[in-house]
């Protein structure tokens, strides 16, 4: 929901790590994350506990289990923030770039 | 890098400063979704097993395909997903699109997109997966400021 919370998540290896893994293959459950971590079981919770509030997981139960979502939409949110800010500009630049060069001709 | 496979299940979460019932008519209104959905005019009856189809603004070509599995404003919409704007996808069975609607406290409301049973679909899988992080940005920009995001 934050910029701060994402950028704070990305901000640390373990979690990129974690979200690299994730995007290799979605839907994993803790145990699944901590056997690819030289890492405690805490310690990964705690990680995936800073990657969820930033909404860049999202986890949803499987009967009993609870599997882990890599969410790529607060990234997202980034990119339109900025990124599409400056397509814009590109965009209205050739605009008036194809309007002069038309009334000159 | 490792091969990647676009996944079975996708989750796409986002976060909106809308009501649940505005989060509903976003994603049921056609007037709402061209402004977001790649131009696409939805329409359905919204009823249990009722079509449920994406088209181009001007009719010239349909996009998505489906049937209304379950519809529970302004919680809960469910139905199946056919992508026909490409030939690949089009020839690939349905798969399912959950669309779940959560109140999150302080005029937030929590949207989720779960796109499921892709697993005899990987060309829909790949295709979608940039794709909804996409739409659900310009659903929250469209119903936050109003306006359509440009780019």
């Amino acid at each position: 929901m934050d910029d701060d919370h994402v950028f704070r998540a990305l901000a640390d290896p373990t979690r990129r790590y974690l979200l690299d893994r994730l995007f290799e293959r979605d839907g994993r459950t803790l145990t699944e994350l901590e056997s690819e971590l030289e890492m405690t079981r805490f310690g990964v919770m705690k990680h995936l506990r800073v990657l969820e509030g930033a909404g860049l997981v999202v986890t949803r139960r499987s009967g009993r289990e609870k599997l882990h979502f890599l969410n790529p939409v607060p990234i997202r949110l980034i990119h339109d923030r900025w990124i599409t800010k400056y397509a814009e500009h590109r965009v209205a630049a050739l605009a008036n770039l194809k309007t002069e060069l038309e009334e000159s001709a | 890098m490792s091969t990647m496979t676009a996944q079975a299940t996708q989750v796409y979460s986002v976060f909106v400063r809308a009501t649940p019932e505005q989060l509903w008519d976003a994603i049921t209104k056609p007037e709402f979704t061209s402004k977001y959905f790649y131009g696409s005019v939805i329409e359905s009856t919204w009823e249990h097993g009722a079509p449920y189809a994406g088209w181009a603004i001007d009719r010239s070509q349909q996009y998505v395909d489906g049937e209304v599995i379950e519809a529970s404003p302004p919680r809960k919409l469910v139905t199946t997903w056919r992508a026909l704007y490409d030939p690949e996808t089009a020839a690939e069975p349905f798969s399912r699109v959950t669309w779940e609607i959560e109140p999150a406290g302080d005029g937030v409301t929590k949207l989720t997109v779960v796109h499921d049973e892709l697993e005899a679909s990987p060309k829909t899988a790949e295709n979608v997966a940039g794709g909804w992080s996409f739409v659900l940005s310009g659903l929250k920009t469209l119903l936050e400021t109003g306006e359509p995001l440009s780019g």
